[in-house]
């Protein structure tokens, strides 16, 4: 059934690259290939967990999709249309259905502008509902993300942590969106918050029919929320697949270093760990060939000169190793 | 095994123009020779300033250690002046932090940072300080070790900056560590490979290892034993088996049924209701009572106190009286 619907994103060949500036005259001296060639696809309804370490390029590959920076190279499908094709007023007419969800919501909000507002501002910016309705609209998703009706009136320091992070996911949904991109949305909560607001991204989704590309450094949470996974390093998507499959059989070895080095709260369990020597490569000036060859316990000399294909293995899952 | 640290009543007080925070309300714990010792706590539990009490680093005038004893190794810390506690800081206690980046000094080189507590504390001279600085890089697992020492703080990784801090706090061979949060910046590769060397170092020479955090998933590699902190309190305490198996505390249970874990997919996730009382709003009860669901009229209105509850496990919950007072 869901093989036959259209991808809500599509997410093709895209390149994002910063340039190295350098001397009197600024002269590109280089390139950061922050996102090298990343391509993905999301269908309605579905959770794509996108993972990777600082400096992966995945917080840039959800700000190129929503044209928050401009693209390099590649294609954006948002419901079959490309976005980097639209102009500035046809691209504003569509941001209410892409919305995104940061890691702190608290540095998106004006810290003189009572929540009530913040979250009934953008309404009323793009004409969504006559100025009469807003309060209702606000009540209504306020009451959805599990706050009262006496927050409309606050202001955001008097919010906790998760509570933010709540007015930042109601700040969303107000717009009635069909995509969420959120952004290491549960990393800055304590555990015990972060299992609520991860069960409120899950509720949403059910309720709302909510399409979520959820970008995060936690294998753990990933796993608990997304039905499709890709893995990133160095601006590469090193693996993608199933969650089932990812964490059943992961193939790469980058896949496999990561989940191993989650640790799991059992102290009793022993686990065979892959401990990957060296720090990150400076992605201004990654390895040859295979970019994780220089920290790939099992790296042979022809990850080193060519640089391996994403490549289809199985019916639905792609990685890039020469191993595999 | 000897008891190389030892709170009793720590009391640890903030004031702040609303009122007095008990940052530290009564805590008391041990850590043992060679031990590893975690105390698990999410914001505002108190965890931090627990250490920081430990080091002398809460200092006035807002903050002051207002009670309780901290003994390390028979020696009452509290007692001391500030010059007999610099030559036991970073010497025989020695501590990282979350940022490595902020405890380093920017216009400093790395190797001279090393050499610092060498000759402060060893009193090694410079040339003596250098050689065992580069060995020290070595043995944190930098290879390079001569051009790392002529580095500065903001040409390394926060990894390498992690390795370094490491490689301060062991040189002059401390009896016990203490570690803030000391991964938590990391990203999962670097953090297991930090806690690995943190682990190789506690085994060969025999120090204890304070390690604060908030990741139950890091608390189940490390520790031998668990200290759990809520609202200033230690709310359980125990062996790190037991602990995580058997639970005593809603609160402890509640925090682990409420972590993902890898390849344990639940449809939802347990989430404790509610949020962390108001440190300012605090009166007699159990802090958690608001947000427990065995909560009880006597949890509203007196504190329990910490008590054993066999094993080595003690638990400050009026859930376990009740029932040694029924038995």
């Amino acid at each position: 059934m869901s093989e036959i619907l259209q991808p809500l994103l599509e997410v093709n060949h895209l390149k994002k690259y910063f340039p190295i500036k350098s001397g009197l005259l600024s002269r590109t001296v280089g390139n950061v290939k922050a996102v090298d060639d990343i391509s993905f696809s999301i269908k309605p309804g579905e959770t794509f967990g996108l993972v990777g370490e600082s400096g992966s390029g995945k917080s840039t590959v959800g700000r190129t999709i929503l044209r928050l920076t401009d693209k390099t190279d590649g294609e954006v499908k948002f419901k079959g249309i490309d976005l980097y094709d639209l102009s500035p007023q046809e691209l504003r007419r569509l941001r209410p259905k892409m919305q995104l969800i940061f890691q702190d919501p608290y540095s998106s909000l004006n810290p003189r502008v009572r929540i009530g507002d913040a979250i009934g501002e953008a309404l009323l910016d793009h004409g969504l509902v006559p100025q009469a309705e807003v309060r209702d609209r606000v009540l209504e998703v306020l009451a959805a993300c599990g706050l009262s009706s006496y927050h409309i009136d606050r202001f955001p320091h008097e919010f906790s942590g998760g509570q933010r992070q709540r007015v930042g996911i109601a700040r969303a949904l107000v717009l009635n969106p069909d995509l969420i991109i959120a952004d290491e949305p549960v990393s800055a909560l304590d555990v015990s918050i972060q299992a609520q607001i991860i069960n409120l991204f899950r509720k949403m989704q059910e309720t709302r029919g909510l399409t979520y590309l959820f970008i995060s450094h936690d294998l753990s949470v990933v796993e608990h929320l997304c039905s499709q996974i890709g893995v990133m390093y160095l601006g590469s998507m090193m693996e993608r697949a199933s969650r089932d499959e990812l964490f059943r059989d992961p193939l790469h070895p980058y896949t496999k270093a990561l989940l191993s080095a989650v640790p799991v709260p059992i102290p009793k369990l022993k686990r065979e760990r892959i401990v990957l020597s060296g720090e990150l490569p400076n992605p201004a000036d990654p390895p040859s060939g295979c970019k994780f060859h220089t920290r790939c316990p099992y790296a042979v000399a022809r990850c080193r000169e060519e640089v391996p294909l994403f490549r289809n293995v199985g019916s639905d899952r792609s990685v890039a190793c020469h191993l595999v | 095994m000897n008891s190389i640290l030892d709170i009793e009543h720590l009391r640890t007080h903030f004031k702040t123009d609303d009122g007095t925070v008990r940052a530290v309300d009564d805590v008391s714990f041990q850590v043992r020779q060679g031990e590893i010792v975690c105390i698990v706590g999410e914001s505002g539990s108190g965890k931090s300033i627990t250490a920081m009490s430990v080091m002398g680093l809460v200092e006035g005038p807002a903050g002051r250690v207002v009670g309780g004893n901290i003994r390390f190794d028979g020696e009452e810390l509290l007692k001391l002046s500030r010059n007999e506690l610099r030559t036991i800081r970073g010497n025989e206690i020695a501590m990282i932090f979350q940022e490595p980046m902020t405890s380093l000094n920017p216009v400093l080189k790395i190797g001279e940072q090393l050499m610092e507590p060498l000759i402060e504390h060893r009193k090694l001279n410079k040339k003596a300080a250098r050689k065992r600085a580069i060995e020290l890089i070595n043995e944190v697992g930098i290879s390079r070790a001569e051009q790392i020492a002529d580095s500065y703080p903001h040409e390394l990784s926060g990894g390498m900056l992690q390795r370094i801090m490491i490689a301060i706090a062991i040189s002059c061979g401390p009896k016990l560590l203490i570690a803030d949060e000391p991964t938590t910046a990391l990203d999962v590769t670097i953090q297991a490979q930090i806690l690995d060397m943190l682990r190789k170092f506690k085994e060969e020479s025999n120090m204890s290892i304070l390690l604060i955090t908030h990741d139950l998933g890091v608390v189940a590699e490390m520790a031998d034993y668990v200290v759990v902190m809520y609202a200033g309190k230690v709310v359980e305490e125990g062996e790190v088996v037991a602990l995580f198996e058997n639970p005593k505390h809603p609160y402890t249970q509640g925090l682990l049924k409420s972590k993902p874990i890898i390849n344990q997919r639940q449809e939802e996730l347990y989430s404790i209701p509610g949020q962390v009382p108001n440190p300012l709003e605090l009166v007699p009860s159990c802090y958690f009572h608001e947000r427990c669901a065995h909560c009880m009229e006597i949890c509203k209105t007196t504190q329990p106190a910490l008590k054993e509850v066999g094993n080595q496990q003690k638990v400050a919950c009026w859930l376990y009286e009740e029932a040694t007072a029924n038995v």
